[in-house]
């Protein structure tokens, strides 16, 4: 009878790099190290920018800094450009296998476990990565710079001036709160994809990446909010 | 018709290894050549179709439910016994062996108890190695506890799911022989009848239980591993699609039937609520070890439990069976319960129950260890109750557990009809009149990973099996009688549900062949079943068609089965006029109320052969021999 | 009390599908969800019509038989219970339930609120267990395993299969049912020398069954009945990254996964066939 195994084989991939991508198991490691790797930048960047509080020839320096490494900068650059995309390839590729997973969806569905956070991550992360493109646009290319004229080099300048257009505010303040929530549950949950978990250690851990979005959410918005109240101008 | 045992002769420490020795073996070239067929995947199912499948037999294993990992052994909760003496308290084989011919209230036979002793120890090695997780000490080694009034602690046990852990493994180890092919496992699935060709079994007749199309299969041999009758009863704790079909269908085709009337009542499962109950639910014997088990002195004494003063209470058990109290053997508590009830003193809405109390045991230990003890009772007690077990005592009532009777076998696990093997439940064999705690879960493995791959064997060894197709006579005569049977229940379309008719009959199997019986109580029930068994053919609807999943079409033909089951029943606690371990006739007790057993005239095997649909049906009897445990009264006092 | 049951009703597999709304009246609080299935049907079938299918067994909570939504979420609105024990007090007089099968696409359906979990006995056939076969065993305390071992290993055995995890899931996962058997086996010393192995080949299985993917939000361990916590799914995941890349052999072979339940084979020469 065929209500029995039909054990044919599904042809065995030899390379053991694709077989590993393939799985989804092996698509959530590599979304936890380029995830890994996108905050260690969330975390630079937001220590190179509160400089600004210590006014204009800090950050100023510091910027020109950073170009002075000239190479070092592009392979940072490059790697990162790398993570993001294969942490975005893997993200639509399991989401197209999730939405076939489940063809038929429930007339009522109810979430009694999972955080807000958790449950947002597909519209969080693509919200995040328009503001990059738009906040790359702005800060580094200059090519959309509102209001008043953006300044290769000044830094402060740019940075003071820009802000000081209430909506460029508001969409920052809105899109790094999307980044507080899809760190909230990133953050620990890179560590379940790469199979660190301990009954006792994980709740730990959960409340850490929830402190340290916090923190990075209040770091990054404390410029913005400065600026607008005329903290810093 | 004489039976013929088959216990090896000479000393019982040697008879299996001589037995093992005398068998044939079959080439293991040849070995692929032999097709199998097992029915069930419980704990004997499927560790049988394992380790054949293992040995390189084709084997085919059956089972109603989606999956092989549903069957009913996974509910077993309190342990598995074994010979091991870890704990250094005197346990042996021999004792073993001796607390499980006396705890059977001396109904089965010697031969066959020793070997499953013996086996015993081999299946705690198997089970660990497959990766159940026993509980352990904090040294790594395994755990033991003394259960179901044993006075040694031989019981392993993995919290209080034994049972799920054990057929987990079973199933696992089912599983990789279906990935390495040699068993094709095939679910959903239903044997509906037996094939005999030239007096051997050679086959079944199957239904798809999705699809309604009906298959044959042929093998050389079939084992039975499709378990106990409880639902007979309708309520009982087994599960709901637990059924006698494939044994009765066998037992139709000529296999003896063996000891039907010996059931087990287990003494604490949840009372019944309502008219809609559709089963109950039991609550581990452990239980019995720390809480005490009373009622009101008063009849229809309404008090809620706190407010009834200590010297209101009878603590029965305790009353009656100084020594043993509140831990007497499971047929012993099950009839006290219900003498309480009938003289009016029962508790809870129906009257149908008794406390379990645990306020003493809670102030002597601290709530703190008794729920280190109980905690996953107590927490199912109250999901399905509603009460907190720890402020308020728990009510139990008996439920129908186990049985004890079933197809007969030989020693080599083989029924009357050659080539037809029946394990687990489903036979007869090691229980006698009274199964002990912690046993079936012992049976069932020891019959599928240990005895069957031998016997099996030597019959395979020694018979011809020349080739049957489909086209063959009794194939179709098989098909075609299954085929009316199942158009005959559709086509009845009468007025009551089968769910009603299986509740009248449970009653009245319940009310008159349960925990106490009486000659003329048999005699009137014989004439109801019967009479509600024509009304059931006249009278019965069936929704739906044949061709496509229809659980009202199973439950018809199930319970048409059971019928036919609770008559035999009937017959074969009215013909036994003695009281042993669960069969209690009230005619027959000491002057104090304990069961009477009469060893001069009924120490034998009951079985039962079916003769024709309108016909007695015939007694066999085996007659069983005591050589080293010699009988006497069991006395708890 | 009375409830508004909106139930979903489907023939067949291939069947479109569609809730209809029954009415049960006297719905005792100490019902079970089951139960009270069991009493519309008695009347279903008494007007005529086809009962309410739905897979139940043991009905005490380990046979991972039933299962079915109510309300949006697996297994009803108590935690760690099944429907089988799931009694009807926690509900309201007069209150609508709105029950659902299982929804994904491994677990197609077969009829009302029966679905096919072959899926899940796949995963355990890939490598689910430790390859020792009847006989070989050493005695039970030749391996030692402290309690603290045990105990992890049975936390995550004690998964019934009842597929509520994947029902849960957003992305219909088999993550929290597969990590379970591989967290029982792989913390236990007994199962160590095939650990690589089998989560490589549980994971390719899981994966060929077309179940989503993990994001580890948790719902899963939230409905489970027996309560497995998120951990397992790191347990496998853990293991199943070693063995990618110290395995020495690359190995991916997969059971073709079911889309139907066949018809099964017809009888060749059937006296009483009505085709």
């Amino acid at each position: 009878m065929s209500t029995t195994a039909s054990a044919a084989a599904l042809g065995p991939h030899r390379n053991r790099v694709v077989t590993f991508w393939q799985s989804t198991n092996g698509k959530k490691v590599v979304m936890a190290i380029t995830g890994a790797m996108m905050f260690l930048f969330v975390v630079g960047h937001l220590l190179g920018n509160l400089q600004v509080f210590e006014g204009p020839e800090k950050i100023n320096a510091y910027a020109h800094f950073l170009h002075s490494i000239g190479e070092l900068l592009w392979i940072v650059r490059l790697a990162l450009i790398l993570a993001i995309i294969l942490h975005i390839t893997a993200t639509v590729q399991l989401a197209l296998r999730n939405k076939r997973a489940r063809p038929i969806g429930y007339s009522r569905k109810e979430a009694i476990n999972s955080s807000y956070a958790s449950r947002t991550m597909y519209w969080s992360g693509p919200i995040v990565l328009a503001f990059i493109i738009f906040h790359l646009l702005q800060f580094t290319a200059g090519y959309i710079h509102p209001e008043s004229r953006f300044i290769e080099g000044d830094v402060y300048h740019n940075l003071v001036s820009g802000f000081q257009v209430w909506w460029v505010s508001a969409w920052y303040i809105f899109a790094i709160t999307l980044l507080g929530f899809h760190l909230r549950h990133g953050l620990w949950s890179m560590f379940q994809s790469v199979g660190i978990a301990h009954t006792r250690h994980t709740p730990m851990l959960k409340s850490a990446a929830l402190l340290i979005a916090v923190a990075i959410v209040l770091g990054y918005i404390s410029i913005p909010i400065s600026i607008l109240l005329g903290i810093v101008k | 018709m004489k039976l013929d045992a088959k216990i090896p002769s000479g000393p019982i420490e040697q008879a299996w290894d001589k037995a093992r020795f005398d068998m044939k073996l079959v080439n293991p070239a040849n070995k692929r050549k032999h097709s199998l067929i097992v029915v069930g995947s419980g704990l004997a199912g499927a560790a049988a179709a394992a380790s054949l499948g293992e040995l390189g037999y084709r084997v085919k294993c059956f089972c109603f439910q989606d999956s092989p990992r549903r069957a009913h052994s996974i509910a077993a909760q309190g342990g598995i016994n074994a010979a091991k003496n870890y704990p250094n308290d005197g346990e042996s084989i021999y004792r073993l062996f001796y607390d499980t011919v006396k705890g059977g209230d001396f109904r089965a036979r010697e031969g066959n108890i020793y070997r499953l002793a013996q086996i015993s120890v081999d299946i705690i090695d198997q089970c660990v190695a497959q990766g159940v997780p026993f509980a352990r000490e904090y040294g790594g080694s395994l755990t033991n506890r003394s259960f179901g009034g044993a006075q040694v602690s031989r019981t392993f046990y993995a919290r209080g799911q034994t049972g799920q852990q054990l057929l987990l493994g079973a199933y696992q180890a089912l599983e990789r022989q279906v990935h390495a092919g040699s068993v094709t496992m095939i679910p959903r699935t239903e044997m509906l009848d037996l094939i005999v060709i030239d007096g051997k079994a050679r086959g079944i007749v199957t239904r798809n239980l999705v699809t309604g199309a009906l298959a044959v299969h042929i093998a050389d041999a079939v084992i039975l591993a499709s378990g106990g009758y409880g639902n007979v009863y309708y309520l009982s704790t087994n599960a709901k699609g637990s059924n006698v079909t494939a044994t009765w269908r066998a037992y139709k085709r000529g296999a003896l039937f063996a000891n039907p009337c010996f059931t087990q009542i287990h003494p604490t499962c949840i009372p019944v609520s309502g008219d809609y109950q559709s089963k109950l639910t039991l609550m581990s014997e452990s239980l019995r070890n720390d809480g005490r088990i009373w009622v009101p002195l008063k009849k229809g004494d309404q008090r809620p439990p706190n407010e009834i003063p200590e010297s209101e209470r009878d603590y029965y058990l305790e009353r009656r069976y100084p020594s043993f109290g509140n831990l007497v053997p499971r047929d012993v508590a099950s009839r006290n319960a219900k003498a309480v009830c009938d003289e009016g003193r029962g508790v809870g809405k129906t009257g149908l129950g008794v406390y379990l109390d645990f306020s003493d045991a809670i102030s002597r230990l601290g709530e703190k260890t008794i729920r280190e003890r109980y905690g996953n009772l107590f927490d199912m007690y109250q999901r399905i109750t509603d009460e907190n077990p720890y402020k308020v005592p728990m009510r139990i009532y008996p439920a129908i557990h186990y049985t004890m009777g079933g197809l007969w076998v030989d020693y080599q696990l083989q029924s009357t009809i050659p080539g037809l093997f029946v394990l687990g439940e489903a036979n007869f064999s090691d229980h006698g009149a009274n199964r002990l705690g912690a046993s079936a879960l012992m049976q069932g493995l020891s019959d599928g990973y240990f005895i069957i791959p031998y016997t099996i064997g030597n019959y395979l060894a020694t018979n011809k099996f020349p080739k049957v197709d489909e086209s063959h006579a009794e194939v179709q005569s098989a098909v075609s009688e299954v085929r009316q049977k199942t158009n005959k229940l559709l086509s009845i379309k009468g007025k009551r549900t089968v769910d009603s008719f299986h509740r009248e009959l449970g009653k009245l199997v319940w009310d008159y062949c349960g925990m106490a019986r009486t000659a003329e109580g048999l005699e009137f029930a014989i004439g109801k079943i019967r009479a509600l068994r024509e009304e059931f053919w006249q009278n019965v609807t069936v929704p739906g068609s044949g061709d496509d999943l229809n659980q009202s079409l199973e439950k018809a033909g199930r319970v048409a089965d059971f019928f036919e089951l609770a008559e035999l029943m009937c017959i074969d606690a009215r013909d036994r006029n003695e009281s042993c371990g669960g069969h209690f006739r009230e005619e027959y007790q000491t002057p104090d109320g304990e069961a009477q057993r009469d060893d001069d005239n009924y120490s034998y095997v009951a079985a039962w052969g079916y003769t024709g649909p309108d016909s007695p049906p015939q007694l066999t009897k085996e007659p069983l021999e005591f050589h080293y445990v010699h009988p006497s009264q069991r006395s708890y006092k | 009390m009375k409830l508004q049951l909106k139930i979903w009703r489907q023939r067949t597999s291939t069947d479109k599908g569609a809730f209809v709304s029954y009415t049960v009246n006297d719905v005792d609080p100490e019902m079970s969800m089951l139960e009270c299935l069991d009493v519309l049907n008695e009347t279903l079938i008494e007007r005529g019509e086809e009962p309410v299918a739905f897979e139940h067994d043991c009905r005490e909570g380990i046979c991972g038989s039933c299962g079915f939504m109510i309300n949006g979420v697996a297994h009803g609105p108590e935690r760690a219970t099944t429907v089988c024990q799931l009694t009807m007090r926690h509900f309201k007089d007069g209150q609508e339930l709105v029950i659902e099968p299982w929804r994904a696409r491994a677990f197609f359906p077969i009829k009302d609120l029966i679905v096919d979990r072959r899926a899940f006995d796949h995963i355990i056939e890939a490598g689910g267990y430790i390859s020792v076969s009847t006989g070989q065993a050493p005695d039970g305390n030749a391996i030692l395993v402290g309690k603290d071992i045990a105990d992890q290993a049975m936390d995550a055995a004690a998964c019934i299969g009842c597929g509520a995890c994947v029902a849960a899931c957003p992305n219909a996962s088999a993550a929290l049912f597969t990590g379970a058997k591989i967290a029982h086996l792989s913390v236990l010393p007994q199962g160590k020398p095939e650990r690589d192995r089998r989560a490589l080949a549980m994971v390719a299985q899981m994966n060929a069954e077309e179940f989503g993917n993990c994001t580890s939000i948790g719902e899963c361990t939230g409905v489970c009945p027996k309560e497995i916590p998120l951990e397992v799914i790191a347990t496998m995941n853990r293991d199943y990254l070693r063995a990618s890349w110290t395995r020495r052999e690359d190995q991916s072979e997969t059971i073709l996964p079911f889309t139907e339940w066949s018809t099964g084979s017809k009888l060749q020469s059937d006296p009483t066939s009505r085709d």
